[in-house]
This record gives C-alpha cells, sequence and structure tokens, in this order.
C-alpha cells in the first residue's frame, strides 16, 4: 500500500489515542496509523488514558475495555461525563466477542465497537469512517 | 165338720137307754178333734156307765193305717201295753178278723188258751173285741179295735153304741186330718217342686196341647211370659218366642214321640239370640187331660263352646300344617347349609343334624376302620365342646375350633363350631345347635395371605433399601448435575476466557502480518511473501477454530441469541452462493441451485440460517473431489417446513459414522493423519444452531456416491 498523508481541514493530521495494556497490539496499531499519516499516542492503562485524553485532546480515541486498573468501561464513562473531553469519539475494541461487551461499552458511551482480531488496514478504514461522519455531523450545524 | 142330722138320727135311736149320759159322751166326742182324746174319753165314760173294768182302743196312726197301736187304755199300767200292736196286714189273725169284720166278738180266757193270738195286755181274762169303722164307707180300712173287759151283756148296746159313734168319730178325725195333711204335705211337695222346676236352670214348662202354658219354671216365663208394665221390646220377644215356641211344639204333636229340637229364641232381656234344645213329651191325664213337657236346654254356651272347640281345632290344624310347613323349610335350609349343623338335646344326644353333618357322625358302610375310628373321634371332640357350653351356666354362645377328621378321605378337617342354646320360656335349655364350618380353606388362605404378606414385606423391605438407594444415587446425581454445572459453566467461562486470550496475540500476528503483506516494512521478496502468506492463512484457520470454540461455549452458556427476522430465502441463498463462490473457483465442480418459488418470505434467524448453509456447502466442496454440488430449497406444505439440501457427489459417510459426525471435534476419519482439515466443530454447531431454530438437519449418504445434508427449518416460528 503507498504512503499517504491525510490532514483534517485545518491541514494539522487527526490524532488517535491508542488505549492497550498488551504494547504489541498497541505498537502495530500506532506504527500503521503513523504509516498511515495519522498522529498517534499511546496509553497502557486506563489512569494514563485519562491523563493523556485530557492532555492531548485526542480526535478519537481507540479504547480496549479490558485494562488493569479503571478498565475500558470506566474510563469511557469518565470522558465522556467530562465536558472537556466529552467531544472525543471512542471506539471500543475487545477481544471478548460475547454480545454483553458491546452493550456494555454502548452503554458507556463508546461511539464504536470493534472486535478484534481487527486487521490494522481495517481498523484504519474505521477510523476514518468515524471521523468523516463527525466532520460532516460537525459541519452539518 | 159334724152334720147335725146324723147326730139327731143316733140319738133318736138311742136316747131311751140313759139319755143324758149318752148326750154328754156325744158333746165330749164332738168337742174333741183329737182320736186318742175321744178314744180315752169312751174309756172313762164306759167304766162309768157300763162297768168297765179294763179296756184298750187300738187306733191306726197317720203314719201307719196298717197298724193299730194302743191310743188309750183303762185299768192297765202303761208298761203291760208292752208294744202291743196288731198288723192288720196279718190277715189270718181273729183280732185283724174282728177288726175288718163289723160285728163285735167276745173271747173267753178259754179261747184264750187256744188261741195264744188272742192274748192282750187284757191278760188272760175274757173279753170283748169291737170294731170301730166309719158309718159309711165300710169297705174303707178299720179305723181301730176297742178290746174291753167286764162289760156286761146287760151293757152290750151301749157299749155298741160308743164303739159305733168312737169308730165313727176316730175315722172322722181320721179322714179330716189325713185330709188337711195329704193337703199339707201336697202345698209342700208342691212348692217344693216348684222350687226343684225354679232351681232347674233350663226352662221347663207344661202346656197344654194347645201349646198353652200350665205350668213354667222361672227361666220359662223369663222367654214366654210378659206382664203389662214389660217395655215394648221384652213383650215383642216374648211374643216371637211363643209364636216359635208353639210352631216347635206343634212339630213335637206330630211325631208323637220324645221330641229333640233345635229352637232358636230370642233373649228378651239382653235382645241376644238364645240357642235351645228342646225335649218335649207328651204327658196323658184322664183328670186334666192331654199335655206336653218342655225343657229347653240351653246350648248357646255349647254351642259356641262348640264352635270355639271346632274353631280352635282347625287353628290347630292349620298351626300344625303351618308347623310341619316350617320343619320342612327348615330342614330344606338346614339340609342346604353347606356347613354340617348338629342339634343336640339336653342330655347331649344328637337330635337333629343335616347331611354335611352326617358325614361326619354317622357311620357309614362304605367306609372302612378307619371311617369308624374318625367318626367315634368327631362325635368325642363335638360332645366335649357342646358339653362345655352345658356347664357355662349363663352363656347362651360358644365359638371355638375343634379338631375333626373328614371319615371318608381320613384328611383332618379343622372347623370353627359355634353353638348356640336354645332356651324355653321357663329358661331351660330345649337344645343346642351347633354349626361347624371348614376352616381348611380359610386356614389355607391364612397361610397363603401369610406367604404373601411375608413376600410383600419383603419386597416392600427392598423396595425401601432401593428408594433409599436412588435417593443416594438421586443426591450424588443431582449433586454430581451441580458440579457437572458449574463445570460446564467453568468451562464455558474457560474457553471465553481461553478465545479472549487467543484473540490478543492472534490479533498481532494477523496485524503484524497484513502490516508486511502490505509492504508497510518495504517490499518483500517473492519467497518472503509466499512464507507469509502461509503464516497469514495459519493464522486464520487457527481464528477460525477459535471461533468455532466460542459459538459452541455461547450456546452452552446459553449466550447465543436469537435474531428472529422476515426475509426472502432466495435473496439468501443468493447470498450464499456468493460468499463461497472464491472456494468454488479453487474447484473443478460444477455448482449450482435450485430455488423453491413457492417460499417467498420465511421468518427466523437470518445470520444463522446462512451460517449453517455456508457451513454444509464448505464441507460438501472440501469432501468432493469429482462431481457436483447443488443446493436445493424446497417447501414442504403438510410440516410448512422449507427444507435446504445440499448434496454432493463426494466420498459419503458410512452408517457407523453418521451418528457420531454431529459431535463436537469429530470427522469420520479422526486419525491424526487424516486427509482433510478442520476442526470438526461444524456439524456440530449446525446441529445445536438448527435445533435452536426448532428445526433439524438430516443425513443421507451412500459411501462412494456422495451424501445430502438437509436443514429443515419450520417456516415461520411455532408457537410453543
Amino acid at each position: 500500500m503507498k504512503k499517504t498523508k491525510r490532514t483534517t481541514t485545518t491541514g494539522e493530521p487527526p490524532l488517535v489515542l491508542i488505549v492497550d495494556d498488551f504494547p504489541d497490539n498497541r505498537q502495530m496499531y500506532a506504527e500503521y496509523l503513523s504509516f498511515a499519516g495519522l498522529k498517534v499516542a499511546e496509553a497502557a492503562n486506563g489512569n494514563e488514558a485519562l491523563e493523556k485524553a485530557g492532555e492531548l485532546l485526542p480526535d478519537l480515541i481507540v479504547m480496549d475495555l479490558s485494562l488493569p486498573g479503571i478498565d475500558g468501561w470506566e474510563a469511557t464513562r469518565r470522558l465522556k461525563s467530562d465536558a472537556r473531553t466529552r467531544h472525543i469519539l471512542i471506539m471500543a475494541l475487545t477481544g471478548h466477542a460475547l454480545a454483553g461487551h458491546s452493550k456494555g461499552a454502548i452503554e458507556a458511551g463508546c461511539d464504536a465497537f470493534v472486535t478484534k482480531p481487527c486487521l490494522p488496514d481495517r481498523l484504519l478504514e474505521e477510523i476514518r469512517r468515524m471521523l468523516a461522519t463527525s466532520k460532516k455531523t460537525k459541519s452539518g450545524r | 165338720m159334724i152334720r147335725f142330722s146324723e147326730v139327731r138320727t143316733l140319738g133318736r135311736s138311742d136316747v131311751g137307754v140313759d139319755a143324758g149320759a149318752r148326750l154328754a159322751l156325744v158333746e165330749m166326742m164332738l168337742a174333741s178333734d183329737d182320736a186318742i182324746d175321744a178314744a180315752r174319753r169312751s174309756l172313762e165314760w164306759l167304766a162309768r156307765h157300763a162297768r168297765l173294768r179294763a179296756g184298750i182302743c187300738l187306733i191306726s196312726t197317720e203314719d201307719d193305717v196298717a197298724r193299730l197301736t194302743p191310743g188309750a187304755v183303762h185299768g192297765l199300767h202303761a208298761g203291760a201295753l208292752n208294744g202291743f200292736v196288731v198288723d192288720l196286714e196279718e190277715r189270718g189273725h181273729p183280732l185283724v178278723a174282728v177288726a175288718f169284720g163289723l160285728r163285735p166278738a167276745a173271747f173267753s180266757a178259754d179261747d184264750l188258751k187256744s188261741d195264744l193270738r188272742l192274748v192282750t195286755p187284757l191278760g188272760l181274762i175274757g173279753y170283748q173285741a169291737l170294731p170301730l169303722h166309719a158309718l159309711q164307707g165300710k169297705d174303707e180300712p178299720p179305723a181301730g179295735l176297742l178290746l174291753v173287759a167286764g162289760v156286761p151283756a146287760a151293757r152290750a148296746r151301749d157299749l155298741h153304741w160308743v164303739a159305733q159313734i168312737l169308730g165313727h168319730r176316730v175315722a172322722r178325725l181320721r179322714s179330716t186330718r189325713g185330709l188337711a195333711d195329704a193337703e199339707r204335705r201336697l202345698r209342700r211337695e208342691r212348692a217344693l217342686l216348684y222350687n226343684v222346676i225354679n232351681a232347674v236352670s233350663d226352662p221347663v214348662l207344661l202346656t197344654d196341647t194347645g201349646g198353652r202354658m200350665i205350668i213354667a219354671n222361672a227361666r220359662a216365663e223369663l222367654l214366654l211370659a210378659s206382664r203389662e208394665d214389660d217395655s215394648e221390646g221384652r213383650r215383642r220377644a216374648v211374643a216371637l218366642n211363643n209364636m216359635l215356641f208353639s210352631s216347635a211344639l206343634a212339630q213335637s204333636a206330630i211325631a208323637d214321640a220324645p221330641f229333640r229340637h233345635e229352637l232358636l229364641l230370642v233373649d228378651p232381656t239382653e235382645g241376644s239370640d238364645l240357642l235351645f234344645e228342646l225335649l218335649s213329651a207328651p204327658v196323658g191325664d184322664a183328670r186334666e187331660g192331654d199335655g206336653i213337657v218342655s225343657i229347653l236346654r240351653n246350648v248357646t254356651d255349647l254351642r259356641k263352646a262348640t264352635e270355639e272347640i271346632e274353631e280352635n281345632y282347625t287353628k290347630l290344624r292349620v298351626a300344625e300344617a303351618h308347623v310341619r310347613g316350617e320343619r320342612d323349610r327348615l330342614d330344606l335350609i338346614i339340609d342346604s347349609v353347606a356347613d354340617p349343623i348338629v342339634v343336640t338335646d339336653p342330655a347331649g344326644n344328637i337330635a337333629m343334624m343335616n347331611a354335611p353333618a352326617e358325614r361326619l357322625f354317622t357311620v357309614r358302610p362304605e367306609v372302612g376302620e378307619h371311617g369308624h375310628r374318625a367318626v367315634r373321634a368327631n362325635d368325642a371332640h363335638f360332645s366335649s365342646f357342646v358339653s362345655n357350653l352345658f356347664f357355662e351356666g349363663d352363656a347362651l354362645r360358644r365359638t371355638g375350633s375343634i379338631g375333626l377328621v373328614d371319615p371318608q378321605t381320613g384328611r383332618p378337617l379343622p372347623v370353627e363350631a359355634i353353638s348356640g342354646k336354645i332356651m324355653s320360656e321357663h329358661g331351660e335349655i330345649t337344645a343346642v345347635v351347633t354349626i361347624l364350618h371348614d376352616r381348611t380353606e380359610e386356614l389355607e388362605k391364612q397361610r397363603l395371605y401369610e406367604q404373601l404378606k411375608r413376600a410383600s414385606d419383603e419386597l416392600e423391605q427392598k423396595v425401601r433399601e432401593a428408594t433409599g438407594e436412588l435417593v443416594r444415587q438421586n443426591e450424588l446425581l443431582r449433586r454430581q448435575h451441580i458440579e457437572l454445572e458449574q463445570a460446564s459453566a467453568l468451562k464455558s467461562q474457560f474457553l471465553a476466557n481461553m478465545s479472549h486470550e487467543f484473540r490478543t496475540p492472534l490479533n498481532a500476528i494477523l496485524g503484524y502480518t497484513a502490516m508486511l503483506l502490505q509492504g508497510v516494512s518495504g517490499r518483500l521478496s517473492p519467497g518472503q511473501e509466499r512464507n507469509l502468506q502461509r503464516v497469514d492463512s495459519n493464522a486464520n484457520h487457527l481464528l477460525s477454530i477459535i471461533n468455532d470454540i466460542l459459538d459452541i461455549s455461547r450456546i452452552e452458556a446459553g449466550k447465543m441469541p436469537l435474531t428472529m427476522t422476515e426475509f426472502r430465502l432466495s435473496t439468501l441463498m443468493a447470498e450464499v452462493m456468493a460468499e463461497v463462490e472464491p472456494l468454488i473457483g479453487r474447484t473443478q465442480l460444477s455448482v449450482n441451485s435450485e430455488i423453491d418459488k413457492r417460499i417467498q418470505l420465511v421468518r427466523t434467524d437470518r445470520q444463522k440460517v446462512k451460517q449453517i448453509v455456508i457451513n454444509l456447502l464448505t464441507n460438501a466442496l472440501k469432501f468432493t473431489q469429482h462431481g457436483s454440488v447443488r443446493l436445493v430449497t424446497s417447501y414442504r406444505k403438510a410440516t410448512d417446513e422449507i427444507a435446504i439440501a445440499v448434496a454432493d457427489t463426494g466420498i459419503g459417510i458410512a452408517p457407523s459414522d453418521r451418528a457420531t459426525i454431529f459431535e463436537d471435534f469429530r470427522q469420520a476419519d479422526s486419525s491424526p493423519t487424516r486427509e482433510y482439515g478442520g476442526a470438526g466443530l461444524g456439524l456440530s454447531i449446525c446441529r445445536r444452531l438448527a435445533s435452536m431454530l426448532g428445526g433439524q438437519i438430516t443425513l443421507a449418504s451412500e459411501v462412494g456416491r456422495g451424501s445430502t445434508f438437509t436443514l429443515l427449518i419450520p417456516r415461520r416460528p411455532r408457537r410453543r
């Protein structure tokens, strides 16, 4: 695949925070998204995710739900209940394929739900779709 | 009563002799109404006027006219008479002849010597005997005899005269006195007779031939006589009785012989009927004329008694017949009873028994010596039992068991004996009735019952033990079930966790492989790319296995949700065909689908039907080297089901493998060196999913010729 840089309307590429306690997955997605031209930040647990989200205010967070300490659901709830971070799109990503997980994630405030295994290009596709939808909605205001 | 004409006649003829003295005697005679007094005065007169020295005046008495006894004596001691009597019956006696004769006789002392019968209390001296007679009626018996001594011949006229008037007077007195006595006697007799007649309780009466009543006793008068002041009813009854009585008498007159006749009269007082037997006899009486004496005997009571007797007799006969009938019936009943019945008299002897009892207590010729012994033994046992009842006093019943022996067969015969006393009205025992009931069967039944009960008890014990065992097993099973459920839940949880844990590294493997193949890390040599493709392929296979395991654990955990939607089956089939298209492309098979046009919309879980059909198709493609694979849908109207069949011309499945291929992790060939890949979870999942949809998967196969898997599901959910 050809390396292309995608930028937002402001010229700045969108910032994606990848939250996953399994470093290989986290770094794989980070590498691929960076390769695809996105700005990427990483967090290995819930606390770090909340810190980085509050500090960086990313456009989108890829949130693994099973996390040590504050888990993905709780982190999402806190982010979505904070006015400063409420607008951040959150994509839940989990290896748990059971129905209860997606339902719980949506209830916690996630904007999308993707199950592992999820190939990097498919993740990128989903992120772009979400960002495009969000931009449309925002511009439509 | 003296007739003066007679006295004048007497006086005129004798007055010349001693008229004054004679008159005095006559007056005295007339004044005396006693013969003895007259006789005494006559002797005294003779002593005064005719020189009588001694004299005896014999006169007949009222009681006995045939004997002349001294009425008066003169010049003699009373003791000298010494029972002197003259028996007039003694006709040969000289004095009797004088008495009957009319003339006086004189007997000298010599006469007395020659005939001692002439000796009187006057002594052995001569005397004169003068008969005393009534003036008229000389044929009458002499009234007396006058014996005198010492009267001179010169006074013979006076003596004769005295004898004449004394005879007349004595005869007269005797006759008047006799008349009065007779009348008195007659009256007395008549009264007596009346009393007698009246005392007779039966009516007695004398009637003249015309039926007029002459004499009737009180009873007869009660029936046949009425007075003016009697009640109308009584008079009418009396009139009726008279009529009936006269009529009966008229018949008796014709009969002219002692006559018996039944006569029904009315009791005038009571008004009730009285039945009499009339006995009448004619009586002839010259003076009174013919009459009929009738005696009515009241036979009302007799008739009643007779009737009662007859009635009682009839009753008795009826009762007797009844008793006989009862007895016959009783005999019949007793004989018809199968149990022996014995009636014993108070002496302990058998008075009666029925046929079954006879079998036990009488000797029959056909039984041998043992039979005789049995009968004797039975008799002894029975007598002993019954005698106890006699001695038991107040007890009316006695029940007990006796061990008898059947004389015919010699078999023991246990019987239950029930004896009852039959008491008379006076509380004496008249009989004892005993019924013997054969207990053989009962004892046998009891024995069988006990056996049965024992068997039943054993069975019950066994059942109880078995039940206890079952309870223990159940408890064990329950625990095992819980443990299994827990294990199953743990397994599902474990599998879910495992699947998650598998996915995490697999995600990295697949991700990095895809990145490498995409050239994220630079271009790859053709060898590197080919090998990396294999990594990718195997990783994907591993993922599909993990997904299958996850599906099964979901289904088992009940966490596989059904999503029912309505859709076109043809659309779904086209989708399925499109999805397996890449697989078909790798084969040389002819693959086609036939869709039944009758099926339009179906309602079920679309995703699961799709999963099943893809699985079946994938299998078919996998196990078929040559020929074709066909996807055929059809509609089964009878059950409102749709059938989706996948038919291949593959290797086929042996009958022995057909059941197991649906099991988890099974392939027909489970050897480690098997030809075909796959975890063997596909059919197992398909079977489970079909079941969830209310359907099933059937298999028809022939080894070497191919297999047809058919999914059968309801066209729309069925209400359970």
